[in-house]
């Protein structure tokens, strides 16, 4: 059996463009995205939008890990958030929105709303 | 249940009058006892014992004693309205306002006043005494006026309040009767390498000089001397010693001593069994006791036995230490020798300028005192064995200290609050005290003159809670610690530092550190390669972000000077952006509201017009403010604006633990607020003083005096290599303020540390220090030029990777007084549960 993807997947950016440990953000339809690209090459996407100070600006925040999960921390109040799940690890019950991301033929891609 | 209370009447709100409040209340919880306290000076009590340093910068609020809430309604505090007289038979006291306030006790804690020698002319203007704040207030305001001081008298106090004329600025000497300075305390040879070390603060010290005479002598005041020679000064501070207040006793007919001072028996009784005397009135068992912490147990006396109990004063520990700047001095004990038979081992290095003198049994199994001139640090641990067995001989004591592990739990090691050792292990283990700072709040040890903190300090290491220095679960250790890895291994990404000295990928803690710490050793441009990544939001985009998610910009303006060219430009860029402006308060223009993809385009403009990075947005050196000095004002002393200029220019894009900075005032009416910062200068009719750790913001400190009277030369590598040991060492975070403080608990006292390593160059660091801060001053380039001649780099400032030039459409703003503010949304916490 042949599961279809039928999501429209939009493409970002060239995965050379982003920074090791670093991210940016992008607008994928109305959406703002901030995405990540890991130490080892792996790429994530969340939900722009620090939930804590409504500024969109979780892309511009310092990744790095906690224990063994790949986190970032909002720049605006520091508060740190899986990269993975997008749960708030300071602040049980908050979460931010996780996009599917890809990389094709060298470009990123995040998966629409 | 008032009808049950008695009244306890004290008279006197100083140190010890406060303590026996605090200590009846304590032991009083069922408040049988209502009080009333009636203080003459126009403030409730303070630290005396600290007094000096409101003249180098403690306000009268830090040195207040009196704890909120002291005051309630069963017990009241009366003010500047002293006492005058007491009817013993009707138990009424009478005061300067007319006052009368009925007593079943009285504790009369009157202290005692400076002895103003009779010599003719001692009370002329410009003499003054050293004893409140009242006091330091008159001689502050006359010391703005003249150029020089001269100190009577060479003890203990003497030298305290030359030391703090010579940070007013005067040029300041000593005169003192005996042979040697402090003769209650040093022996001759120890008052030899005292003098020394006074004498290289800049102090002149004359020694048996007997003051026959003052005059006026035209603005100012002539000292003649009974060997024909005379001193001409703009002013005179009395410090001879000083006499009980023991005036309103004698009036009321209580016994007092021959030379002075209430007698009271063991339980701080006089004469009157309704009265009783604590504190330096108090004549107790033959002596007046110049110190607080005899006081303090007068105090815990007499709250017991108001209370039911039978305490008892003994004899007490007379040891006392010298809070001068760069001055080690301490005795304890019988430091001159006077117990039968005592034999002395003296330790003198008059090169060095150490001297050390133990004093032992004749069989030298148990110590008896000392004297510790120019190295008194092991003060606080010598004081604990007086009167015990010797595990060492006196000669393993003088040349390699002494060893704390074996501190037995009785012995005394705060003396001025009394506090054990098993007390101070009693707090760490049942009380869960994990720091000196929750040590001293439990047990008040270290409270007072703070000599014994090393002590609490060593018994918390010992007792196994010393907090742990890890940065982040990353890296084990604390920054100074990885400072000092990366700039002995050489290594230079974080990658390598972590893989080799930590674990896990980092955080937001340790990559700003790695980064800073990278950055100051000189690792090329901030955005270079790896380190991009290990900068926070504000040095990633060289602004400074807003609750927005804008950011300001702010260029150097050194020393706040600006041109007319200059503040067009910048008010060009502000209006063609659409920005808000503001002047901050250091002395520079604050441009808010810039979204990311407009920085560059508004760098381009400022850089154009000769700008450059401000570093606003980073732990760095912030601005050196200054007034216009000697050019302009007409009370200048010296040109404060060159000097902040070129100070500004030497360290600007220094990256530290945290931001830093600086301030240059033309004279000592301190216009430019230098002593609010890390770095504070004051110019001296004779140079630079210079003040350090100070700031604003939550806890406000003021700077303290670090040295006076400096070159340009003499004052640039001081300060060359304060900031770099500070960025070297401070942990992260940590102003210059909260370093020294932690410099205090690891050194006995952080300043006079400092001055050891940065002045008299005790490890050996100051060419290194200077030639590091040389190094980053030659290697200085402008952040933001750089960047706009890189076009990776320039690529990063977009709103989003696939719409390089839209505008984050949640910025929004409105207008208020002619300017743009940020639309702050509605609700703003918005919950995603899964
Ligand atoms: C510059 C300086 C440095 C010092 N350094 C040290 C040190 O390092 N270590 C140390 O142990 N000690 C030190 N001392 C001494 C210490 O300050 C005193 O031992 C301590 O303050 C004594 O406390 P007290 O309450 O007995 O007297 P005080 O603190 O003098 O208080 C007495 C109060 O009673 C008031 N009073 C007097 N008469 C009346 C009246 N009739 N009616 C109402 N009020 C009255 C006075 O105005 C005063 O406010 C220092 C003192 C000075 C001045
Ligand atoms: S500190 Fe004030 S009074 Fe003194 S020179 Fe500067 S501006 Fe003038
Ligand atoms: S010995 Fe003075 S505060 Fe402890």
């Amino acid at each position: 059996m042949t599961v279809l993807d039928v999501r429209t997947w939009t493409v970002v950016c060239r995965f050379d463009l982003l920074l090791p440990e670093r991210g940016v953000a992008a607008l994928v339809g109305d959406s703002q995205v901030a995405i990540f690209r890991g130490f080892a090459g792996e790429v994530y996407a969340l939900g722009n939008r620090d939930p804590f100070s409504d500024a969109y600006v979780l892309s511009r925040g310092i990744v790095g890990s906690r224990g063994t999960v790949p986190t970032v921390a909002s720049p605006m109040h520091k508060q740190v958030f899986s990269l993975v799940t997008g749960e708030c690890l300071d602040e049980p019950g908050i979460a931010v929105p996780v996009y599917d991301v890809r990389v094709r033929d060298g470009d990123v891609e995040v998966a629409g709303p | 249940m008032s009808t049950q209370q008695r009244r306890l009447v004290v008279v006197g709100n100083g140190m010890v009058g406060q303590r026996l409040v605090e200590a009846v209340r304590q032991r009083d919880p069922q408040r049988r006892w209502r009080i009333t306290v009636l203080g003459e000076e126009p403030r409730p009590a303070y630290d005396r014992v600290a007094l000096t340093s409101y003249l180098t910068g403690a306000t009268e609020a830090e040195l207040g004693l009196v704890p909120d809430g002291c005051y309630d309604g069963d017990s009241s505090l009366v003010v500047g309205e002293a006492v005058t007289g007491i009817d013993r038979s009707a138990r009424l006291v009478t005061t300067t306002a007319g006052r009368v306030v009925p007593y079943d006790a009285l504790v009369l804690a009157t202290g005692s006043k400076p002895f103003v020698p009779p010599v003719p002319g001692a009370d002329l203007d410009g003499c003054f005494v050293y004893r409140t704040i009242d006091d330091l207030d008159a001689i502050r305001e006359r010391a703005a006026s003249v150029t020089s001081g001269v100190v009577v008298g060479g003890g203990l106090l003497g030298l305290e309040a030359a030391n703090a004329l010579l940070a007013l600025g005067l040029s300041t000497g000593v005169v003192e009767f005996a042979p040697r300075l402090m003769p209650a305390q040093v022996d001759q040879g120890g008052g030899e390498v005292l003098r020394r070390k006074v004498e290289a603060l800049g102090l002149t010290a004359r020694l048996d000089t007997a003051t026959e005479r003052i005059a006026v002598a035209g603005s100012g005041l002539r000292l003649s001397f009974a060997d024909g020679s005379a001193l001409d000064t703009g002013m005179v501070v009395f410090s001879a010693g000083i006499r009980p207040r023991d005036e309103l006793a004698r009036s009321a007919g209580l016994a007092v001593g021959e030379r002075g001072g209430i007698v009271v028996d063991e339980a701080c009784r006089t004469s009157d069994p309704a009265i009783w005397a604590i504190g330096e009135c108090a004549l107790a068992g033959g002596r007046v006791y110049g110190l607080v912490a005899p006081g303090y147990d007068m105090a815990e006396v007499v709250a017991d036995r108001l209370l039911g109990g039978d305490a008892a004063f003994a004899e007490a520990d007379t040891s006392t230490k010298l809070k001068l700047l760069g001055v080690d001095v301490a005795s304890f004990g019988d430091a001159h020798a006077t117990t039968p038979d005592a034999l002395e081992v003296v330790y003198a290095d008059p090169v060095g300028g150490v001297y050390k003198k133990l004093v032992v049994t004749d069989d030298a199994s148990t110590l008896l005192g000392g004297v510790l001139v120019g190295d008194a640090s092991a003060y606080a641990a010598l004081r604990t064995m007086v009167g015990r067995p010797l595990a060492d001989t006196p000669e393993q004591l003088l040349l390699a200290g002494p060893s704390t592990s074996d501190l037995g739990d009785d012995a005394q090691v705060c003396s001025c609050q009394n506090v054990s050792a098993g007390a101070v292990r009693a707090a760490i283990h049942d009380e869960g005290c994990a720091d000196v700072a929750a040590v001293k709040a439990c047990t008040r040890a270290g409270t007072v003159c703070g000599s014994c903190v090393p002590l609490l300090k060593t018994l918390l290491t010992q007792s196994g809670v010393e907090a742990d220095p890890a940065l982040c679960e990353h890296f084990s250790m604390g920054r100074a610690e990885l400072f000092d890895i990366v700039r002995v291994t050489g290594l230079r990404t974080f990658s390598e530092i972590i893989a080799r000295h930590g674990s896990g990928r980092g955080c937001d803690i340790c990559k700003p550190v790695v980064a800073s710490i990278l950055a100051s050793l000189g690792s090329g441009h901030v955005l270079d390669g790896e380190q991009a990544a290990l900068q926070d939001t504000n040095d990633h985009f060289l602004a400074n972000i807003q609750r927005n998610g804008t950011y300001s910009v702010v260029p150097r303006v050194p020393g706040g000077e600006l041109t007319a060219e200059g503040l067009i430009a910048i008010g060009e860029v502000a209006r063609d952006f659409g920005l808000y402006s503001k002047i901050t308060g250091g002395q520079r223009i604050d441009l808010l509201g810039a979204r990311v993809e407009q920085l560059p385009a508004i760098w381009k403009r400022l850089v154009d017009a000769g700008f450059e990075s401000g570093h606003a947005y980073g732990k760095a050196l912030r601005t050196v403010k200054s007034c216009v000095g000697s050019t302009w004002c007409r009370y200048g002393v010296q040109d404060s604006t060159s000097l902040a200029i070129m100070l500004e220019l030497r360290y600007r894009g220094l990256r530290a633990p945290h931001k830093i900075k600086a301030g240059v005032s033309g004279c000592a009416r301190e216009c430019a607020e230098a002593r609010s910062k890390d770095v504070g200068i004051i110019a001296s009719e004779n140079g630079w003083n210079l003040y350090v750790g100070g700031n604003g913001g939550f806890r406000p400190r003021h700077a303290e005096l670090f040295a006076s009277d400096l070159s340009d030369a003499q004052l640039v590598a001081l300060v060359d290599r304060f900031l770099m040991f500070y960025v070297r060492t401070a942990d992260r975070l940590q102003r210059t303020a909260a370093w020294i403080e932690a410099l205090t608990e690891e050194h006995g006292d952080g300043l006079a540390y400092l001055h050891r390593v940065l002045v008299e160059d005790e490890l050996g660091l100051c060419a290194d220090l200077e030639a590091a801060m040389d190094r980053h001053a030659g290697s200085y380039t402008d952040e933001w030029a750089a960047v706009l001649d890189d076009e990776e780099k320039l690529g990063r400032f977009v709103s989003f990777v696939n719409a390089p030039d839209a505008p984050d459409p949640s910025i929004r703003f409105e207008t208020e007084r002619g300017q743009i503010r940020p639309v702050v949304a509605g609700p703003t916490l918005e919950v995603v549960r899964r």
